[in-house]
């Protein structure tokens, strides 16, 4: 009986998602879809520790650009496929990952948030003068596919549906992790760690487990990218826009909440596309003034989300048929 | 020689470093609560200074006193109309809160102002002077000995003066301050005031001496986590000293290794700092 209600909206959205660029297959809108779900995709492997962990880090960039240079390198290194680098940028990322939980998570979460600015930061700086991976300039990948391997498209189409499998992926995963005693531990830290502590909750494990498998999804969305677009430099891969958009949809949306992060893009990700149409090259400055008055709005007035203030003020009938 | 002249240059930009992280570590000391916007009204401070002389005129102390009102009641604006709100609220609305504040800050910044470098047009401060076999421009010179008094004078007015223990009463009990007619609400908007002021005033000093863009919020709002982080959080002597030895070692790296490498050293002794010795070098363990 529960579980029917529960799981109709995320069937309509399963079809409205599959059937999207059959409906909308002009370029423009298939690339607004591409970017649609790749930003869902890095929100919601911010979620796992910003959101379900509680443990906000404003870095998450450094485990997207790991994951965005390593296909690259590879191609230009080895000349192999770049998904082959998809492994390696996810190593990466887990032991940047496991350096940075063990010493912060010790402490209380201002010091997580001051630590993955900082390297995120020290990141950039630093591959910004690195010869190996094109200093300032970038990687390039293949210009011309080699074979299909090479995921080098001319058409957005094929792109559009490895990103919702890899989002399919990720979700599934979530909704197992909501489930599982892990999401509960994830939970009870958020809402008091000391308490937590006493009822036998390894705190300082779990929240490096989340943060571990949040930089592991980060680093594929960060590869994701940089094998569909061909291109990465380090304000690309690791700038602090890249953090902050994962951060803001994840928070408007909704922080923990499983669609959060897909609801927080839905409405971004158009309002941004629309804001660079009509203002051009100059609307990038006035798109991150209006973020940054957003996340004022969300942290001062609903910190939940839309998600939230959704189910305060839904009709009541409603909330008690979807409370479970 | 040279590098003499190196280490005085870096202390000298370490005592604003000190100026500023004085105001982000007695926030820190008080409530608990890191400002990620802490760098943005550095920058602001700077902005002012270039307003006062561009469309009033006058020297170093107008634009100084200038940067530091303007700072001061942006403080407590923004803790009066954000920061109260925050401050009990959920881990993730007390990071959002400056954290985006930090971006509408710097944003606007670079929509007014453009991505340029800027400088402030010769002041009366100018030329350099010897000091036995070291040229000292005049300046960083004034600016850094100024950031220092100041962070002097801030530290003592927060141990020896009523202002202070009505703080320091606040942040040690909320409760027990406000049955001895303490206001809480209101002293912790005066902390913000005086740590915003502190930035500001400290990038009025920055503006005598250096040129800068809207950019520089973000790194010195970095700069200032490390200070604050290897002095100890919520100390201002703590802070005065990592200041100093922040500006020391950023200058000896820019020396030794260019200058690009700067802030990654400074941004690595960061890390290093969670690592071994969270609780900073004067920190109590």
């Amino acid at each position: 009986m529960n579980k029917i209600p529960a799981l109709s909206p995320t069937v309509l959205l399963a079809v409205a998602l599959l059937i999207y660029p059959l409906i909308f297959s002009g370029a423009f809108y298939l690339d607004v879809g591409v970017t649609f779900l790749l930003a869902a995709i890095s929100a919601s492997a911010w979620n796992i520790v910003g959101g379900y962990a509680g443990q906000v880090s404003v870095g998450h960039a450094m485990f997207f650009g790991l994951g965005a240079y390593a296909p690259l390198l590879c191609y230009k290194l080895y000349g192999w496929t770049p998904m082959a680098g998809i492994p390696f940028g996810i190593a990466a990322s887990v032991a940047l990952a496991i350096l940075i939980g063990i010493p912060t998570f010790r402490l209380t979460g201002h010091y997580f948030s001051m630590a993955t600015i900082a390297v995120a930061e020290l990141i950039r700086i630093y591959f910004g003068t690195w010869d190996l991976v094109g200093a300032a300039i970038g990687l390039q990948g293949p210009a011309t596919a080699r074979g299909w391997w090479d995921l080098t498209f001319r058409s957005e189409l094929p792109y559009y549906y490895i990103f919702l499998t890899v989002l399919a992926v990720l979700l599934s995963f979530t909704y197992l992790m909501e489930r599982h005693r892990f999401g509960y531990y994830l939970r009870a830290i958020k809402v008091g760690e000391r308490a937590a502590r006493s009822l036998g909750v390894p705190v300082q494990q779990t929240k490096i487990r989340a943060l571990v498998l949040s930089a592991m999804f980060t680093s594929v969305a960060g590869s994701l990218y940089s094998v569909k677009t061909g291109f990465i430099d380090p304000e690309s891969g690791f700038g602090i826009l890249v953090s902050v958009q994962m951060v803001i949809i994840a928070a408007l949306g909704g922080a923990g909440r499983l669609y959060g992060p897909l609801i927080g893009a839905l409405i971004l990700i158009p309002l941004q596309t629309a804001t660079n149409t009509w203002f051009g090259g100059g609307g990038t400055g006035l798109t991150f003034i209006v973020y940054g008055g957003i996340i004022v709005l969300i942290a001062r007035y609903e910190p939940g989300g839309i998600y939230d203030l959704w189910e305060q003020i839904s009709p009541r009938r409603w909330r008690r048929k979807h409370a479970s | 020689m040279l590098l003499l002249q190196v280490i005085v240059g870096g202390l000298l930009l370490g005592a604003i470093y000190a100026l500023f992280s004085s105001g982000l570590t007695l926030i820190w000391g008080m409530m608990n609560f890191i400002n990620f916007a802490h760098g943005e009204f550095v920058m602001l401070g700077m902005y002012v200074s270039l307003l006062v002389v561009m469309y009033l005129g006058g020297g170093p102390a107008a634009f100084g006193f200038g940067a530091a009102f303007a700072l001061f009641v942006l403080g407590v604006v923004v803790y009066l109309s954000l920061i109260r709100y925050v401050l009990r609220g959920p881990m993730l609305a007390q990071i959002l809160s400056t954290f985006g504040l930090a971006l509408l800050l710097r944003y606007t910044a670079f929509w007014i102002f453009s991505a340029n470098f800027v400088s402030l047009p010769q002041t009366s401060l100018s030329g350099t002077i010897n000091v036995g076999g070291i040229l000292m421009p005049i300046p960083q010179l004034v600016a850094g000995v100024i950031a220092i008094l100041l962070t002097i004078g801030l530290h003592l007015m927060l141990t020896c003066t009523t202002i202070g223990s009505q703080l320091l009463a606040v942040s040690e009990d909320r409760g027990a301050a406000m049955l001895m007619g303490i206001k809480p609400d209101r002293m912790q908007a005066l902390a913000w005031g005086l740590s915003a002021g502190a930035a500001g005033i400290a990038g009025a000093l920055m503006a005598i001496a250096y040129p800068w863009s809207p950019s520089v919020g973000e790194t010195f709002g970095l700069t200032a986590f490390v200070v604050v982080a290897l002095g100890g959080f919520g100390s201002v002597p703590g802070a005065l000293f990592a200041g100093l030895i922040v500006g020391l070692i950023q200058a000896l790296s820019a020396f030794w290794f260019g200058p690009i490498y700067k802030d990654i050293v400074v941004y690595a002794l960061f890390v290093a700092l969670l690592w071994l010795r969270p609780q900073g070098l004067m920190g109590k363990a």
